[in-house]
């Protein structure tokens, strides 16, 4: 391989890898509060690709009006999906909670299937992102040096309202005890609402480059992307936000770079994810930067 | 301020409170104690709306408590050392003390910290520690500490002593009457019926549920079933 190639696919690996560290962030940042796997999490990236959609064909609106009216629609969305599928489960035993979050996954893909319809639907990708840039003999397009650079982004900000703000502390406070956190005069529940929000809405930026990236969108869109950043989320250390993200560029950069390597073993990309995770959760459980968290009351 | 009558408590079939009841007034330090397992923090929780009540009442400066949610009641006024001091490992003890006032606006939070620090001067010199660093009795004063940040009206306290060494246990007492003297109401709920009757103005015994003596501090120190009960005489 030239050398060339090989930086080629680097800048694609840690492309794909940024959009499952942005989509793994909800998976853990649902987990470090409820100890929840959110499943229906993935469901959320088709759910923004749709509007977005729709945004842009149905009501004509500009791109730049479009996606963060859809980022916004799917922060709600997620809040939604906490009233109605978890909420009423808080005092419940934690499989139950899991076993309503597999519901809620598959009652969102075949909603979707049943309104939208099963054939994929062309995503309207803006001009602006399909332009290639050449540089050092490399020709790349700009959304894939966009996508690390947004999720970066994105990070940093939420990295910011949990540590700076007083919603951020108390998050953190949530994480490791509902009870006290409730003492200290907490709304757990708007707490537990901004954490779906602020999740789903980086799903919902997630599911749209993703959409631009792969302009195919279907039903079933959601499921292998969310699929793969939860073992982003698990690699990184469930729980941890920045771990996620690394995880999730590890991820990427993996899968891209074992096919580049050995292209023999193209067919197995998706399996790499799965031997990934059983490998994590045989050796190092809590991840690369997580540490073993407690179970909560 | 606060008034408790008749509280009934059921823990699935188990009957924790049967009738319990007292009063705390404006500038006391009232202590509840008992045996372990009679329902002293059973009746805490039940104040702070953590354990939803059966029958009876809670009011609070004269409202009503018991249909109120946990973060609601702590806004009217009130604030918790909980048993076990329960800081937040995870968050240093600055964001512990900022938590501390989270339901009440931050334009005190400053005046209120520094309070806190000069009770606490061990907080201010480890204020970007991570609590979970603490020993025992430095979590003790910052769970302390961090009722205090939100100017309660009425501190709950419950077992501020558990598992302390007698020369730290000693020191949580005094803070405890240094911060009553400054104006702080407190229910005290402890096992160390020594120390707690000696700083209460007013005591009740509860036994299995139910309040069996009430008195002054003075007065219970000196009852005879108290003292071969709980002082060990």
């Amino acid at each position: 391989m030239t050398p060339t190639i090989f930086l080629q696919q680097l800048i694609n690996g840690i492309s794909l890898g940024s959009l499952y560290g942005l989509v793994a962030i909800g998976y853990t940042m649902v987990y470090g509060i409820l100890r929840l796997i959110n499943f229906a999490h993935g469901d959320l990236l088709m759910f923004a690709a749709y509007t977005a959609i729709y945004c842009v064909t149905l009501f004509a609106l500009p791109w730049y009006v479009s996606f963060p009216a859809a980022i916004l629609m799917t922060g709600l969305m997620g809040i939604l999906l906490d009233r109605a599928a978890y909420k009423p489960l808080r005092d419940a035993p934690r499989i139950s909670l899991l076993i309503s979050a597999i519901g809620a996954s598959f009652l969102l893909e075949n909603v979707a299937l049943v309104v939208l319809g099963g054939v994929p639907k062309a995503f309207p990708r803006p001009p602006l992102f399909d332009q290639v840039i050449s540089l050092w003999g490399l020709r790349i397009q700009v959304l894939t040096i966009y996508t690390p650079v947004i999720t970066l982004s994105l990070l940093m900000g939420l990295l910011f309202i949990i540590y700076r703000t007083k919603a951020g502390k108390a998050m953190r406070a949530a994480s490791k005890d509902f009870e006290t956190t409730r003492l200290m005069g907490i709304n757990l529940d708007r707490i537990i609402a901004v954490t779906f929000l602020l999740g789903s809405s980086l799903a919902a930026a997630g599911g749209i480059m993703w959409a631009m990236k792969y302009p195919q969108v279907n039903p079933f869109m959601g499921v292998f992307p969310g699929l793969k950043a939860f073992i982003a989320a698990v690699l990184g250390g469930i729980g941890n936000i920045v771990g996620a993200v690394i995880g999730g560029f590890l991820l990427g950069l993996g899968e891209i770079l074992i096919v580049a390597l050995l292209p023999q073993l193209a067919q197995y990309r998706d399996a790499f994810a799965f031997v990934i995770l059983i490998l994590v959760l045989l050796f190092r459980p809590t991840g690369i930067m997580g540490e073993p968290l407690t179970d909560k009351a | 301020m606060l008034r408790v009558e008749d509280l009934h408590v059921y823990y699935g079939g188990i009957h924790a409170l049967k009738g319990a009841h007292l009063k705390v007034d404006k500038g006391q330090i009232v202590t509840l104690i008992g045996a372990n397992g009679a329902g002293k923090s059973t009746t805490l929780r039940t104040i702070v709306g953590l354990v939803k009540l059966r029958s009876g009442s809670i009011e609070f400066n004269g409202e009503d408590l018991s249909r109120l949610q946990t973060h609601e009641i702590i806004k009217r006024g009130i604030a918790i050392s909980p048993e076990g001091r329960k800081v937040f490992a995870n968050l240093t003890i600055l964001e512990n003390l900022e938590l501390g006032a989270y339901a009440r606006d931050y334009g005190t939070f400053n005046t209120q910290r520094e309070w806190v620090y000069s009770l606490f001067p061990r907080l201010k010199e480890r204020e970007r520690q991570l609590a979970g660093t603490l020993s025992g009795g430095e979590q003790q004063m910052l769970a302390l500490g961090r009722a205090l940040m939100s100017r309660p009206q009425l501190i709950l306290l419950d077992e501020p002593s558990l598992g302390l060494a007698p020369l730290v246990v000693e020191e949580v007492f005094r803070i405890i009457q240094t911060i009553n003297e400054e104006g702080a109401t407190i229910l005290l709920v402890e096992q160390n019926a020594m120390a707690a009757l000696q700083i209460a103005h007013f005591a009740y015994v509860l036994e299995t549920g139910r309040i069996t003596l009430e008195g002054t501090g003075r007065m219970l120190l000196e009852d005879e079933r108290v003292r071969s009960a709980y002082l060990g005489e």
